[in-house]
This record gives structure tokens, C-alpha cells and sequence, in this order.
């Protein structure tokens, strides 16, 4: 989790990405965070992140992020 | 039939009644009817076209839903013998199966998209190498028509069967059914794209007359005719004047053609997706919105998640996000990370990809250098600003400005520049000729025109001046009041007798002012040609 943390402070140091909610609903994330994301985490964590799973919900909170690689990581 | 025609609304006046006499459960079927009468009537070949891509999606959704059922089946019987290796080594097999039926009805609904769109194009482009090369050679252009909403339609079939093979939704059984998603025929005139879990539902279900329903739509109709009718074929003819003799009208001319040129745009397009989804309301089913006051967009991101928001996020869903994660875009984002650091490195691979999608889109419009350029412009626009975004981040950190109203106004006239300008692609359909008449507003020093009656008559009397400038900003001021809620809404809210006195007012407006009759031509919308 504090890798992902991160590498989203990498992209929004000023955000708050522990407690932080709603990131792509509020605008915080966009399409361009959103594909440099999966590309960081292909290469940090040597998980896929299909275009079928970028979806808000699946971005919106770290915490929903981690889950997505974990489910990923594990199938 | 235009959508601005005596027969269409015959046409529709027809459909409404029958529509709510018949029993309910027969009104998909009267849609599906209705939608290739209407196909029909545009063009008889037309028909052969959407039937086909019709029938190849739904096969091609169908079995590759057959294989995950199948597959489903098959992991469960064996849930307790499989090891984890032969559980993924049994789905890969079954997701290449769903990937050769992918790809193929893919290439055949792509490929006839290409065939019909883009022949003419690449022998005018072959011919034009001929002839810079020197040979007497020339390929002979092909006649071929280009069904009305093909690439509507295709998209939407296309949109349908990834959500499919990505296992978002479930295939539809019935290819009646689908037909109808395919072909209703309000959306082929000029979309919107609309997605298989949005329309499906509402499309397919049984309505009831809804008074309040009825009202509305008919209510979006009159004011997606008033945009249509008396903005946007008003002001189209000034802009052919201009645009018809760039040598006659440069300079200032040129900027009043660009702006010119965006209400009519704006009106066209807007006016065009009013009138659809006012006809689908009336009908009792709901279109998802295409546009969100796109004047107001504070830069090119905001403008484009406001403008043709079904066709933008068509793109970004279906082909940026596809090709971002796809194995070349991530080893060039690997390698350019090592090669170039973490700052460059990272931003390489989503340049790339954004430009491609732009130049996608670009060709999406229409088959010529003029829209690839435009495609790529705004590609180009789109990375600067993302790239100078660190920058802006530190004039706000310096001069706390945004959200300010002075601040928040000129955001809004920058992007309305910009985008105005970048269409210039769009309007005069040469891109040499852009460059040229771009350059022209800041070196012909003609602004006396301005001020010269006759000469800024462009077409236009006085009288219709008067009713742009009434009808803009009736435009301009309901979008801006579409923060306090719709329209209708707060029409709603005043008293029957004056609401309806307000409808009647606009319809006569429409009569009285719209474009037509000596002098005018009821046109198409723009986006058709699309």
C-alpha cells in the first residue's frame, strides 16, 4: 500500500491519498493519471491492469486501487 | 428526410399515434419498424449496410457469450479436480476462441466503415503521389454512398460487442432486439453514441402516454428547431459568404467567419441532438445528454468532457484506454522510463497514445487531411496543456486567482478562442488554405470592415442580425442558467396558462423566424456527414 501511496504522490503531491475518496468522481484522477497509473503499476508491481477494469470505482481510493491489484495479482 | 422537412414530422406525427395506440408490448417492434422506414426512405442500399453490421455483432456477441457460459460450466463441474494452472490454461483457450470472433466481426464492421469511407481518399492520396512522382497513372474513384450515420451506427455496434467481450453486459437474445438498439432511427441522423446499458432498458420497455413526458419532449424539439432554424441556417449563410471567397474576406473577415462559424456549429449540433432527444422523450425513452454548456468549458480536457461527450468517451474507453495498456504502449513506457527518467519517461507513452487517438478521431469525422488535421491540433493542444500544467500550478500557488470571476471569465473566452480557431480545419476543408487565412487575422489590417454596414452584410440583412444577436443570446444566457436547473423545469414551475402562452411564442418564433423560404435552403445537420 505505501508503494502505491507512493506512486500516486508521484503524480498529486498535494493530495492526501491514504484518506482520500473519489478521485476520479471529483476529478482528481484523470485519463492521462489514470493510464500513467497502470503503467507504473505494470512495472512496480508486474500486475496487467485490463481496460475492461478502468473504471471510476476501481480508481476512485487508493484503497479500492489496492484491492483491484491484489485481486489481479492473485487470478 | 431532414429532420427540419414537413414529411419527417408527418413521419412522426404518424409514429406518435400509432405508438400509443397499439398494445404496449408491440411499441419496440413499431420502432424497429419505424427506424428502417425511415433508413428506407433515405436510400433503399442503405438497408444492406446496417443490416449486415446488425446481424455480425449480434452473432459474434452471441457466441462469444456462448463460450463464457460454457466456460462457466466447464469450471464448475471441474472446480474440484482443476489445479490453478489448468483453470487459467482452460480460460486462455476459451478467450482466444472469443477473441478470433472478436477481431473478425471487428474487421468486417471497421473494414466496411473504411471501405465506404476512405477508398476515395487513399486514390486521391495514391493519385496525388502519382503525380508528384511523375507518371501519367491515375486510379479511377469508386462510387460508392456512404450510408447515412455509419459511423453512428458502427460505433455504437462496435461499442456493444467490446462491452460484451470485456464481459460488461450480457448479450442481447433477441436480434430484433438489437436491431432496434442499432437502427433507432432518431440517433442516425448524428448520434449520440449511445451505450447498450444506457439506451437498451428504456428502449425495450413498455410506455405508458406520460403527459408531462410528451411536454417536455415536444418541448426540446421546439427549442432544438429554434437553434437549428433560426441560429444555425441563418448564420450559415454569412459563413459560406466568407468562407466561399477567402481572398475576398480575410483579415477581421476571417475572425468573424471563426466565430461565426462556432454558434452555427454549436446551434447545428446542439439543435440536432435537442430534436433527438426531444423525439425519443416523446416516445417515452430516455438518451443520455451529448453536450454540458460546452461554451463554458475553462480549457480543452473541460471542452471536450462537455462537447460530443458520447463520441469522447467512445474514444477514451474503447481505444485510449485499450491502447494505453496494451503490450507495446507498456515496453515503450517501460523503456522510455529507463532511457529518459521518470519525468519525460512516464509522459512519452501518453503523448504517443493521445495523438493517436486524436488522429483516430480526426479521420472518425471525415476523410480528409482537413480533419486529420484538426484531430491532431487538438492532440497537440491537449499535451501542451497537460505538459505546462506544472507550471500553471505555480502561478496559482503565486497569484491565488482561480475561481476568481475575472479569472474564471477569461478561461472561459481562451478556451472558446482556441476552440474556434482549431475548427477554422473544419470550415474551410483545406488545410493549407487554414494556415493562410489563420495568419491572415494578424497581418491584413482591414478592422475598418468591421465598421463598414454594406460590407459586413455577408449575405444577411439587418433584421437578421437582430434576430442572431436576440436568438445568441437566449442561447447563450439558458446555458449559462442550466446550473439552476433545466429549462423545462422552471417552466414547470409558472402558471399553466403562461407556460403554454411561452410555448406557443416559441413556436411561432420558429415560424416566423426560422431559415427558410426565398433565399434559404433547409440543410442537413453537419454532424450527418459524419
Amino acid at each position: 500500500m505505501n508503494e502505491l501511496i507512493s506512486i500516486l504522490n508521484g503524480l498529486h503531491p498535494d493530495v492526501d491519498f491514504a484518506e482520500a475518496e473519489g478521485l476520479v468522481d471529483n476529478g482528481v484522477l484523470d485519463s492521462f493519471d489514470i493510464i500513467s497509473l497502470v503503467a507504473e503499476i505494470d512495472s512496480e508491481f508486474d500486475v496487467r491492469i485490463p481496460a475492461e477494469e478502468i473504471l471510476p470505482e476501481n480508481f476512485n481510493s487508493a484503497k479500492a486501487l489496492y484491492e483491484l491489484i491484489t485481486r489481479l495479482g492473485d487470478n | 428526410m431532414l429532420f427540419t422537412s414537413y414529411e419527417f414530422w408527418g413521419f412522426i406525427a404518424c409514429l406518435f399515434l400509432l405508438y400509443y395506440l397499439i398494445p404496449r408490448k408491440y411499441q419496440w417492434v413499431m420502432l424497429l419498424a419505424a427506424s428502417y422506414i425511415f433508413y428506407f426512405l433515405a436510400h433503399p442500399t442503405y438497408l444492406i449496410y446496417i443490416s449486415v453490421t446488425t446481424m455480425t455483432t449480434f452473432y459474434a456477441a452471441m457466441r462469444i457469450g456462448q463460450l463464457l457460459n460454457v466456460q462457466k460450466a466447464h469450471l464448475e463441474i471441474n472446480k474440484e479436480t482443476f489445479s490453478k494452472e489448468e483453470k487459467q490454461g482452460y480460460k486462455s483457450s476459451v478467450r482466444k476462441k472469443q477473441r478470433k470472433w472478436f477481431i473478425a466481426c471487428l474487421l468486417i464492421n471497421f473494414g466496411i466503415l473504411a471501405f465506404l469511407k476512405y477508398t476515395n481518399f487513399t486514390i486521391a492520396n495514391i493519385n496525388s503521389l502519382l503525380s508528384v512522382l511523375g507518371t501519367g497513372e491515375r486510379l479511377t474513384f469508386m462510387n460508392v454512398i456512404l450510408p447515412m450515420g455509419i459511423s453512428f451506427y458502427t460505433f455504437q455496434a462496435m461499442g456493444y460487442l467490446i462491452d460484451v467481450y470485456q464481459g460488461k453486459i450480457k448479450p442481447e437474445k433477441s436480434i430484433f432486439r438489437f436491431a432496434l438498439f442499432v437502427s433507432f432511427f432518431p440517433q442516425l441522423v448524428q448520434g449520440p453514441i449511445s451505450r447498450f446499458n444506457d439506451l437498451s432498458a428504456t428502449l425495450y420497455e413498455e410506455h405508458r402516454f406520460d403527459f408531462k413526458e410528451v411536454s417536455y419532449g415536444f418541448q426540446r424539439i421546439l427549442w432544438g428547431l429554434f437553434k437549428k432554424l433560426v441560429i444555425a441556417d441563418r448564420i450559415l449563410v454569412a459563413v459560406n459568404t466568407i468562407i466561399k471567397e477567402p481572398d475576398e474576406y480575410n483579415g477581421v473577415f476571417v475572425f468573424v467567419g471563426m466565430m461565426f462559424y462556432a454558434i452555427q456549429l454549436y446551434a447545428d449540433f446542439t439543435g440536432g441532438i435537442d430534436i433527438t432527444i426531444g423525439i425519443a422523450e416523446v416516445l417515452g425513452i430516455r438518451i443520455k445528454e451529448n453536450f454540458n454548456a460546452p461554451f463554458l468549458a475553462k480549457n480543452i480536457t473541460d471542452y471536450w468532457r462537455r462537447w460530443h461527450i458520447t463520441m469522447g468517451t467512445w474514444f477514451r474507453d474503447y481505444l485510449f484506454y485499450p491502447l494505453s495498456v496494451s503490450g507495446p504502449i507498456l515496453n515503450l513506457s517501460r523503456w522510455s522510463r529507463r532511457r529518459l527518467g521518470d519525468g519525460l519517461g512516464r509522459k512519452i507513452p501518453v503523448y504517443l497514445t493521445t495523438l493517436i487517438v486524436w488522429f483516430a478521431t480526426g479521420l472518425w469525422h471525415g476523410s480528409s487531411w482537413n480533419f486529420i488535421a484538426w484531430g491532431l491540433t487538438n492532440g497537440i493542444v491537449i499535451i501542451i496543456s497537460q505538459a505546462f500544467e506544472p507550471l500553471y500550478a505555480r502561478f496559482h500557488n503565486k497569484f491565488p486567482v482561480k475561481g476568481k470571476p475575472l479569472y474564471s471569465a477569461f478561461e472561459v473566452i481562451r478556451t472558446v478562442l482556441l476552440m474556434s480557431a482549431i475548427r477554422m480545419f473544419d470550415c474551410y476543408r483545406d488545410v493549407p488554405l487554414t494556415f493562410r487565412m489563420f495568419g491572415s487575422m494578424f497581418t491584413t489590417g482591414n478592422f475598418s470592415a468591421l465598421f463598414d454596414r454594406e460590407v459586413m452584410k455577408l449575405g444577411l440583412s439587418g433584421a437578421d442580425y437582430i434576430v442572431l444577436a436576440a436568438a445568441t443570446v437566449i442561447l447563450i444566457a439558458s446555458g449559462i442558467r442550466r446550473k439552476e436547473g433545466s429549462m423545462r423545469d422552471r417552466l414547470e414551475k409558472i402558471p399553466a396558462r403562461r407556460r403554454y402562452l411561452m410555448i406557443y411564442l416559441l413556436g411561432v418564433i420558429i415560424l416566423l423566424f426560422g431559415a427558410y423560404g426565398v433565399g434559404y435552403d433547409a440543410t442537413q445537420f453537419i454532424y450527418n456527414q459524419f
